[in-house]
């Protein structure tokens, strides 16, 4: 407690830091300043045995003063961090890679860029070694910076490329920097590890170059290589791939399938459905069905207008061919508890009618079809409607009364 | 002088030892031969004067001196000394009675003024010296042992291997520390000698106050000592340029924590019995430290009416803590249970406190509400003493300085200008260390803004005052205990009948250290709040007045005690 009156070095270092925390808690950065200089005499007896030693409490909480104090500059954020650098050996490489992101961040490319380059060039007998990784890093990072001017030179060729201009410097240049990008960016990514911003740019320049099998090879590789964590977005990358080389449709839907499973709500499931209510086998319409679904499970999605057309349409479709019914009495069985709470309920139907009237209309037809023409949804939509004498209510309202049977069926 | 062969190698080559006689340094034979012991006197001035022999040698490498671990304490002492004259003691203090007894330790420990030498010194040495060969190790699991002995200065790892690589060296001894017997001095048996510890120099500052019967108790200096007025954290920032510390140096001198109150008194205690010391000056009650007085001053710093002065007398004389056999400390005498005065006269006002308030959460409020309502119709004299009212006002104090207490105590900077290294080789790591420091400190201490510089606080003996001159009636010395007093038989007497005690039964001191073991949760808290203002006056752990509390209660129920074995709290006075 605060009250203990035997104080000693450590402990009086301890709540030093205490006092530190509670400051940037607080965002009061003269306090944290203040109390800081009055801990920084700890680095004299840094025994770098603890998990978490001064010099990097030092590091870190310097940083966040000089990032927020309002008295501080970019010059003497530089002027710390190179200290920091220098503090210890073991984490120069960490201390860089940071810098740099800080230079970034405000903006400072060409800084950012200076920094990777002479980190890069860094030895340290064993440290080197170690710091395998970090290097690496720094490495992709710098190959990022590279991409980036390579992109910007492209850019500019291709505006002078339409004035009729050619520029030889600039084109040698812009191959220089693939080169460089190219060479980073390919070693980082044999490494297991989420990597979507440099397969990005790496997958950008293979394709401009047309080395299209590569770049198959590595999103491939991202996508389904069981070492690498498990990431959604790479399937993302893999499909968006395939669609801009027309691939075939079976791949373009193992790639979504895959993403179906692990995220379900993704924004790509209304582009899915859509490809999977066209497919001629009825495997594949069941899972749109499936698909969409799921996706209106969660909240993001109640207002969509779109993902409710999809539902509606498949709805409608199945309920005219009287086949399959058994697929919507499947999905709804374990639906039929909270759905109607969830999305049907009264106050939504005013609230939806209000607001949009395209996704009232939607959801109507499909709680028209789920829950009969009795439920409260449709009743106080369709209502509405036919009183405003919106055509397409009307028609609506034919069609649920029409099938109405069918909601005994799957319920 | 001596140019006669050694004896056993032929050489003329001779050194003195501590007790003034010619050896051998080729082979470290010892002669019988003493050198006149010249310079016995004590004078204080700027430079080092050895104490026990006049020959001064010269390292050959930068014009170090070769200095001995007691010198070191006695400038530490005499920066001590100088410091509290500055702070008002007599004189007398440093010139005569810590004189004489540093003399008497150095005697009694056998470091100086005596015809024996310190004969380990010289017989380690000489093992040492042999063992140029890096397989004899007798004595490198001992540097080792002393390096994880003490709390730990540097990285341990390097320490390690830094003592393995110089018994490879010929150890001479400037390389494992600066002073000629630092590393021996932390392999002294303790329990013969006493070794001399940093913490035992207020010990012996303490003595000395005690000796003269100085108006300052162990809880006053050691509140000195941390607020900066006496010399202590990095003291050895005053040794003169000559006098290097390095390695095992630092860990003698070089302290990371600030002494305890017990650890301070109890080796006061083993000090002054070692130095077999008669009994001390008394202590009646015309001194500061006598309970009757200490207690009037804690009770205006407590913000308590003067009236309760009669009371603490009272308690005083009843449980006769006022004898002077009582207080006066007589070295040795293991039977008697040493006084700490201040604690005491904190413990004193506890009790009466008790006596008057009950402090059991309940009865006190009571007992102010009836003064509040005897208040209003009290139109003559001063107000009646309201509990509420104090209680108040003291809170918000306590807690304004506890708080500023504790952002100071999170602000202490520990390390000096002067940087400490165990060896040559580190030097250059520690001072580009120390540099990076520095700038960092500069670097944000330019982003605090207008905040100003911590200022020392100014050497006072009172941490809170109350002036009776406060308009808004925040200050309770003229208040009346009339509102909670009645009279019966023409006198007056507490309107609380009741009192509770601490504890039953005391524990034995010798066995677990305590009387009694305090917890905050078993406690009363106005009990606990009246004993964290005295905890925070006297910088100690509230348990230990909760000790004395019990001492105090267990003497003056005594008598109930003892007839009554079956015996429950609520006891009637």
């Amino acid at each position: 407690s605060s009250h203990e009156h035997k104080l000693n070095f450590k402990k009086s270092k301890e709540l030093c830091l205490s006092y530190i925390q509670d400051a940037v808690l607080q965002k009061q950065w003269k306090r944290a300043a203040e109390f800081l200089t009055f801990y920084i005499e700890s680095l004299e007896k840094d025994f770098s045995r603890e998990y978490v030693g001064p010099s990097e409490i030092i590091w870190r909480i310097g940083t966040e003063i000089l990032c927020h104090h309002s008295r501080s500059s970019m010059k003497e954020f530089n002027s710390f961090i190179e200290q920091m650098k220098t503090l210890r050996v073991k984490r120069y490489l960490k201390v860089c890679l940071e810098h740099a992101f800080h230079l970034l961040c405000n903006g400072l490319i060409d800084e950012a860029y200076e920094n990777l380059s002479v980190a890069e060039s860094w030895r340290f007998g064993e440290q080197t070694v170690i710091q395998d990784k970090e290097m690496k890093l720094i490495r992709a990072y710098r190959g990022v910076l590279d991409y980036y001017s390579w992109s910007k030179q492209k850019n500019v060729l291709m505006e002078r490329g339409q004035d009729g201009f050619e520029d030889l410097s600039v084109e040698q240049e812009m191959h220089s920097c693939f080169r460089k990008a190219a060479v980073n960016l390919k070693e980082i990514i044999k490494i297991p590890g989420v990597w979507d911003l440099f397969v990005k740019c790496y997958v950008d320049l293979l394709e401009f170059y047309g080395d299209h099998d590569e770049a198959r090879q590595v999103l491939n590789e991202y996508a389904y290589n069981s070492k690498f964590p498990a990431n959604p977005n790479a399937h993302v990358y893999l499909y968006e791939f395939l669609k801009r080389h027309g691939e075939s449709k079976k791949s373009l839907i193992s790639a979504l399938k895959i993403l179906h499973n692990t995220v379900p709500s993704h924004e790509l499931m209304i582009e899915f459905n859509t490809m999977l209510q066209k497919s001629k086998k009825r495997k594949k319409r069941q899972l749109g069905l499936k698909v969409i679904f799921a996706a209106l499970d969660y909240a993001g999605w109640k207002e969509n207008v779109k993902a409710w057309s999809c539902l509606a349409r498949q709805v409608k479709q199945i309920v005219i061919s009287e086949k399959h019914l058994g697929w919507i009495k499947q999905e709804w069985n374990s639906r039929k508890d909270w759905w109607p709470a969830f999305h049907f309920s009264r106050y939504l139907a005013k609230k939806n009618w209000q607001e949009n009237e395209s996704l009232s209309h939607e959801k109507a037809l499909v709680a028209g079809i789920l829950l009969g023409k009795d439920c409260k949804y449709f009743k106080y939509v369709s209502h509405q409607g036919c009183k405003a004498q919106v055509k397409r209510f009307r028609i609506l309202k034919k069609f649920v009364n029409k099938h109405n049977p069918v909601y005994l069926r799957i319920s | 002088d001596f140019n006669e062969r050694c004896a056993q190698c032929s050489e003329v080559n001779w050194g003195l030892t501590d007790g003034g006689r010619f050896y051998c340094k080729s082979c470290h034979n010892v002669t019988e031969r003493t050198r006149e012991v010249v310079n016995t006197d004590f004078i204080s001035n700027a430079r080092v004067q050895t104490i026990s022999k006049g020959l001064r040698k010269e390292k050959k490498t930068d014009g170090d001196c070769e200095w001995y671990v007691c010198e070191g304490f006695q400038l530490v002492l005499k920066k001590q000394a100088e410091a509290l004259e500055a702070l008002g003691v007599c004189p007398q203090m440093k010139d005569k009675i810590l004189c004489n007894f540093w003399r008497c330790y150095l005697q009694k420990s056998k470091q100086a003024y005596c015809n024996r030498p310190a004969g380990e010194t010289v017989k380690a040495l000489s093992v040492c010296d042999s063992s140029t060969d890096v397989d004899s190790e007798p004595e490198r699991p001992g540097l080792l042992h002393l390096l994880s002995l003490s709390e730990s200065e540097g990285d341990l790892q390097t320490d390690c291997s830094f003592a393995s690589s110089t018994s490879k060296v010929s150890a001479s001894t400037s390389v494992c520390s600066g002073s000629v017997d630092g590393r021996f001095y932390l392999m002294k048996n303790q329990k013969e000698n006493l070794r001399m510890t940093m913490p035992m120099t207020l010990s012996f500052c303490y003595m000395a106050l005690l000796w003269l019967r100085e108006p300052m108790t162990l809880s006053d200096l050691l509140r000195f000592v941390v607020e900066g007025h006496i010399p202590y954290l990095n003291v050895f920032q005053h040794f003169p340029e000559k006098m290097k510390l390095c390695g095992l140096d630092l860990k003698i001198f070089c302290v990371e924590s600030w002494p305890a109150y017990e650890e301070v008194y109890n080796k006061m205690l083993e000090l002054a019995a070692f130095l077999d010391l008669p009994r001390f000056p008394d202590i009646t009650d015309s001194c500061f430290l006598h309970p009757d007085i200490l207690c009037m001053k804690y009770l205006m710093e407590a913000n308590l009416p003067d009236e309760l002065h009669n009371w603490t007398c009272r308690v005083v004389k009843k449980i006769c803590i006022g004898e002077a056999d009582f207080l006066t400390l007589v070295p040795g005498n293991k039977s008697t249970r040493k006084v700490k005065y201040d604690v005491l006269a904190a413990a004193v006002i506890v009790v009466v406190l008790k006596l008057l308030f009950l402090l059991d959460d309940h009865y006190e409020w009571l007992l102010s509400d009836f003064a509040e309502e005897r208040n209003k119709n009290n139109k003559e004299g001063g107000p009646y003493f309201e509990f509420k009212k104090w209680y108040k006002v003291i809170k918000c104090s306590l807690d304004v300085e506890q708080k500023k207490l504790d952002e100071e105590r999170a602000k202490y900077l520990w390390r000096c200008e002067k940087p400490l290294f165990y060896s040559a080789e580190k030097k250059s790591k520690v001072l580009k260390r120390r540099q990076m420091v520095v700038n960092l400190q500069n670097q944000f201490g330019k982003l605090c803004g207008s905040v100003p510089p911590a200022e020392k606080r100014n050497p006072s003996s009172f941490q809170l005052s109350w002036s009776e001159e406060d308009t808004n009636g925040s200050c309770f010395h003229g208040h009346s205990l009339k509102g909670i007093l009645q009279e019966k038989c023409g006198l007056l007497t507490a309107m609380n009948p009741d009192y509770w005690l601490c504890t039953v039964k005391l524990c034995t001191e010798k066995l677990c250290g305590h009387l009694a073991h305090y917890r905050e949760v078993d406690f009363p808290q106005s009990y606990h709040f009246v004993l964290r203002l005295f905890s925070f006056l006297l910088r100690i752990q509230p348990s230990f007045i909760h000790d004395e509390v019990c001492m105090i209660e267990h003497k003056l129920f005594n008598k109930r005690l003892c007839k009554k074995p079956k015996y429950n709290r609520g006891l009637r006075k």
